[in-house]
């Protein structure tokens, strides 16, 4: 009998190994054989623990489990939910980059393989560089760390740069409120993640990678680097990747805890172990990147989504999907919801069957007030929004962005005046100082902000001036996108900040 | 009660700091490995550091001072984080975090009296479909509540 225990920090945080302990201890007291494995999640956070006991060819799932029915588990007696794969929530979902998220071992090469796993890198490995690009570019792949940059066109600047050493440089600072996506791979499918960084090796002529990784994530550090052990102990990182007698080696380093590091040169300037101020671009690190050498610097979701492109085919990856957002995206789903998790599928679902539909509307019963979307950068939505399909591009209209794929719901006791006042409050603590418009601005926004909230609607006009500067003169997104959620917040709900609509629009 | 602050040797600084000289850009691993051999920086790593690194003694400073995480004067002896994160407020994180603080009656990144906890926030913890979110002691919480963050607190307090 093989027992799944999930060792994600979500499962964590809500009792699972307390869970692991209390049937590692029961089994042992009953003698029983088991062999308990600690799997990543299947995603559904509001079943966690979510326990998966396989016996007989057949998998079933309980939840959330509590260490109490521990004995109930063992006996069998205990109500299953059934297969995972049977439930509404994960049926309805197209895995590819998740594919064995929570189905394996995360620690198992042998697991990931039986699976699917390194089947894109042999492949790769047969494949000339510009191959190797040229499949990423078919795959219409975008960055999933927010700008959505074409993943195929950024690996062919850093192919074409000559240097005696490249990058690539895994972005793990995921630093947005309301997403978990790439913590969650690192610990369930950690080895997709080192895969798809061999073949952007590959494809660029990098040989050595490092993934920064936030110090907020603790377990995700620690799983990260026992799988690059492991993949090093068993030949698939080192001198010669899989025997083929390519080099690609990589490193975890550990973030220090500022948001703007995220921030693809900030993160370089880290790195170097400068402070993490933003650089100016050009040159663009694709050219001139970590010590001033040609870098790839993707998002963990980019990456982890190169091996199943490598596995089934560029061009089936790009099936699916909506327009120029091609693929699937993992979206996840946040704060007040009924049923949040990580939920992957293809773009073009409207934002209201997500919200709604899948995520069963509110933990509070309460109606739905406001989605956040894309992380402390990203626009309010409000539920007049809701038909708008999930793309780049169709949320690029809404005056919003994707980013990286958080939805954070609001129920009707949202205070949006307050919700805005912390966007400039969030920029002015994490703000890097280097240029005016985001240092001072933000300062400025929670000020003005609050003399609005003192009823003085007159210093609405100043504060849409002000964003605009912070939009116009800004150096990084950080300052130039905080605006969005502050306008998107005065646009939606003008009542709020005491002015009508129409003064608003 | 005052903390007292380590004073490690001048030799245990420096092997700790040339452990990591071998990286591309070691001052980062540098910096957390001192954190975690001693909970803080010691002022007396910054010109050591500068030596080993060959760079200036402000530009040590100015990175230390640039990062959240990196600490001069050492936390009490637990340490309670708190998500004040968008996710987390959706789900009464606000009204967590000022419980904490009346709670403990300290400041964000303040000790109380005795030494025992320091209070910082944090900007997300990944748990954010399971919010409000803390992380005790490293130790990460999902769902937390007042009453459960009390008992928490009346365990670690002693
Ligand atoms: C303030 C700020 C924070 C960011 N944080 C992240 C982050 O945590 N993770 C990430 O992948 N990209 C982040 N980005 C975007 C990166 O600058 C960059 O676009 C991305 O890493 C490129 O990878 P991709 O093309 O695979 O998306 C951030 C950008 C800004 C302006
Ligand atoms: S917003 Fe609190 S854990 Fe993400």
């Amino acid at each position: 009998m093989k027992i799944y225990v999930p060792l994600d920090s979500a499962a964590k945080a809500l009792g699972a190994d307390e869970v692991a302990a209390a049937i590692a201890a029961e089994a042992e007291a009953r003698g029983l054989e088991i062999e308990l494995i600690r799997n990543g999640t299947r995603g559904m956070v509001w079943l966690e623990p979510l326990v998966e006991v396989e016996d007989g060819g057949e998998r079933l799932a309980y939840g959330p489990l509590t260490p109490a029915e521990v004995p109930a588990l063992l006996d069998r007696t205990l109500d299953t939910l059934g297969r995972v794969e049977d439930m509404p929530f994960f049926a309805r979902q197209t895995r590819l980059t998740f594919a064995r998220c929570g189905l394996t071992d995360p620690l198992s090469l042998a697991d990931y393989q039986a699976h699917g796993g390194l089947s894109g890198l042999r492949r790769a490995l047969g494949m000339t560089a510009e191959a190797v690009v040229d499949e990423v570019k078919t795959s219409g792949l975008r960055g999933r760390g927010g700008a959505g940059f074409p993943t195929g066109i950024k690996w062919d600047t850093v192919r074409m740069a000559h240097a005696s050493q490249k990058y690539i440089v895994c972005n793990a600072d995921e630093g947005d409120s309301g997403t978990f996506a790439d913590r969650m791979i690192i610990e369930g499918d950690p080895f997709c993640l080192i895969e798809g960084m061999i073949i952007a090796g590959l494809g660029t002529g990098a040989t050595k990678g490092y993934v920064y990784l936030r110090s907020e994530y603790p377990v995700a550090i620690e799983l990260l680097r026992q799988a690059i052990d492991i993949a090093r102990a068993d030949g698939v990182l080192g001198s010669s990747v899989l025997g083929s007698g390519r080099s690609f080696d990589m490193e975890v380093r550990v973030g220090a805890g500022a948001y703007v590091c995220g921030e693809e040169t900030s993160l370089l300037n880290s790195l170097e172990g400068k402070r993490g101020v933003v650089r100016a671009k050009p040159p663009l690190p694709a050219l001139e990147g970590f010590l001033g050498r040609p870098t790839v610097v993707n998002n963990v979701i980019s990456l982890a989504t190169v091996p199943v492109i490598f596995e089934k085919g560029a061009q089936h990856y790009a099936d699916f999907g909506l327009g120029r957002s091609k693929g699937t995206i993992p979206v996840q789903i946040a704060g007040n919801v009924k049923y949040g998790g990580l939920f992957e599928t293809a773009f073009g679902m409207p934002l209201g069957e997500l919200v709604n539909d899948v995520a069963g509307g509110t933990a509070s019963g309460r109606p739905v007030k406001a989605v956040q979307i894309g992380g402390p950068l990203g626009a309010y939505f409000a539920t007049a929004d809701f038909d708008t399909p999930f793309g780049y591009e169709e949320f690029d209209g809404q005056g919003g962005l994707i980013g990286h794929a958080g939805l954070v719901v609001f129920d009707d006791s949202a205070d949006m005046l307050h919700m805005a006042r912390f966007a400039m409050e969030f920029c002015a603590v994490e703000s890097c100082g280097k240029c005016t418009p985001c240092r001072l601005g933000a300062v400025r926004g929670v000020e003005t902000l609050d003399r609005i909230a003192a009823g003085d609607t007159g210093a609405v006009p100043l504060l849409t001036d002000l964003c605009e500067v912070m939009k116009d003169g800004s150096l990084c997104a950080l300052g130039g996108f905080t605006p969005y959620p502050v306008l998107s917040a005065l646009q939606r709900f003008p009542e709020e900040f005491g002015t009508v609509k129409e003064a608003a629009e | 009660m005052p903390r007292d602050i380590p004073q490690p040797e001048v030799d245990e600084i420096q092997s700790l700091i040339d452990a990591q000289l071998h990286l591309e850009g070691p001052l980062l691993p540098i910096l957390h490995a001192l954190q975690d051999a001693y909970g803080i920086v010691p002022v007396a790593a910054v010109p050591l550091i500068a030596a080993a690194l060959n760079i200036s003694r402000a530009e040590v400073h100015g990175v230390i001072s640039f990062y959240h995480d990196f600490r001069s004067l050492p936390a009490g002896r637990h340490v309670v984080k708190i998500c004040r994160a968008e996710a987390c407020q959706a789900m009464g994180g606000a009204a967590l975090a000022d419980h904490a603080l009346a709670r403990l009656g300290v400041e964000w990144h303040g000790t109380t009296e005795n030494g025992a906890v320091t209070l910082e926030p944090v900007y997300c913890l990944g748990l954010c479909a399971c919010g409000p979110a803390a992380m005790v002691d490293g130790k990460l919480l999902g769902r937390v509540d007042a009453d459960r963050l009390d008992r928490i607190i009346g365990e670690i307090e002693a």
